[in-house]
């Protein structure tokens, strides 16, 4: 198992997308994969496929559209309004730390030993 | 004044010690309410015993006794605290000021950048559902507050769990739980040692919106699981199966639980009961520091009196 499997579900969905946002251009599934692996070197690269997935996964749910190029596929955030707020709304969550305060979210961060016990209240064995 | 005065400066520590049990026990509305009441009773008390205390050091200014027309002799024998403790409290309150400032700065700022950024997102309704993979829900205070929650969140929640954490992020807006926690922020810039109480009104807003979501949805479990599975889709862990919806028994929750187990488990238990012990306790408390303050300040103002009476020929002899 590698690090990488451990990781949140998501958490490589959440990666893609931010890389395709700070990218500013259309990028095809091979220069994502390098992209990603030049963000962590350390790790062995991933393979086409789970790019291909994760990618496929996110024009499935709507935050991606895909254009053919020759024979490969690029893909760009789409550009709704909705997509352009959501990037400003999480810059905007990054720049200052007092927006915590302000913003009530959901649900505050998780220990490792809280979700243990979590998955306990919830009938759910962890 | 030699007591009184402190008194003002210690209960703070008493309240501290206090929030927690106080924050867990007591129905969360009276629990924010009485909370975010106490730290700024208390903090106004410790500021005004900090300045009656420098104010001790301000009288032994020569030039000043001579303006004012007082005996420096009388203050220097009856003054209750030493130079020392007089510019300790001096350096205190002009450090609270300065934390109370910073503090009031920056949240004003926060407040109006999330009303700039509010106002940029699309669309009139009060909820915005912003496509993003990570799960995000939170609202945004303003003039109309604006809930937003990402596709991500929603999928990590059956539609009646959706229902139940909108229903939360509408009760934050309808009853300004920001302006509670700012409140209680500010107060513990002035008097860190407020800083607990604060902390504990952080969960109580939760609570507070956690109960009316409950009482909205008619179903306390719904509200646990929308909390529970929100959390997990947050955590940074690999995802088991989707929790069975049957809710285990409550287990007794550690010592070091954090806020959002708690939350599920205070869900899955019967409402809290107000207990008269613990609200009769917390008012005391503000009570007693509220009139030791007062005391402190009369002994003061005869103190000055006394040494204006020693002086020959001032208008009060």
């Amino acid at each position: 198992m590698t690090t990488r499997d451990r990781r949140a579900p998501g958490s490589l969905e959440k990666q893609v997308w931010a890389l395709l946002l700070d990218a500013g251009r259309p990028l095809t599934t091979g220069e994502v994969r390098d992209r990603l692996h030049e963000q962590t070197p350390a790790e062995a690269p991933l393979a086409h496929t789970t790019v291909v997935t994760i990618l496929g996964r996110l024009h499935g749910k709507g935050l991606l559209t895909r254009s053919l190029d020759g024979r490969a596929h690029r893909y760009t955030p789409a550009s709704t309004p909705e997509g352009v707020a959501a990037t400003r709304m999480h810059q905007a969550l990054a720049d200052e730390g007092d927006h915590e305060a302000v913003l009530s979210n959901f649900v505050s961060g998780l220990s490792g030993t809280d979700e243990a016990l979590l998955r306990r209240l919830l009938g759910q064995d962890g | 004044m030699h007591i009184a005065v402190y008194l003002p400066l210690l209960l703070p520590l008493l309240a501290a010690r206090g929030a927690v049990p106080l924050a867990r026990r007591l129905p969360p509305r009276l629990a924010t309410w009485l909370l975010t009441g106490a730290a700024v009773a208390l903090a106004a008390c410790s500021t005004v015993a900090l300045a009656l205390l420098a104010a001790t050091a301000a009288v032994r200014i020569p030039v000043l006794a001579t303006i004012e027309r007082y005996s420096l002799a009388v203050v220097a024998r009856d003054d209750p605290a030493s130079v020392w403790v007089a510019l300790a409290a001096a350096l205190l309150l002009a450090a609270g000021g300065l934390a109370l400032a910073r503090v009031a700065i920056r949240r004003a700022q926060a407040l109006l950048a999330t009303h700039r950024h509010t106002r940029l997102l699309p669309g009139e309704e009060q909820l915005v559902v912003l496509p993003d993979p990570s799960p995000e829900a939170y609202a945004a205070p303003g003039r109309p507050g604006r809930i937003v929650v990402s596709t991500a969140m929603l999928d990590a929640l059956s539609p009646a769990e959706q229902d139940a954490l909108i229903a939360h992020e509408i009760s934050h807006l309808t009853h300004g739980h920001h302006l509670f926690l700012a409140t209680a922020h500010l107060a513990a810039a002035l008097n860190p040692l407020l800083r607990p109480v604060s902390r504990a009104v952080g969960y109580t807003i939760e609570r507070w919106a956690d109960e009316d979501a409950a009482q909205d949805a008619g179903d306390r479990p719904v509200v646990a699981r929308a909390v529970g599975h929100a959390a997990l889709a947050s955590a940074p862990a690999p995802r088991a199966p989707r929790p069975a919806l049957g809710l285990g028994i409550a287990p007794a929750l550690p010592r070091d639980a954090g806020d959002v187990p708690r939350r599920v488990a205070a869900l899955l238990i019967a409402p809290a009961r107000a207990q008269r012990v613990l609200l009769v306790a917390a008012i005391a408390l503000v009570l007693v520091a509220a009139l030791a303050t007062l005391e402190a300040q009369q002994d003061f103002e005869a103190l000055l009196e006394l040494a204006r009476r020693a002086v020959p020929g001032s208008p009060v002899a």
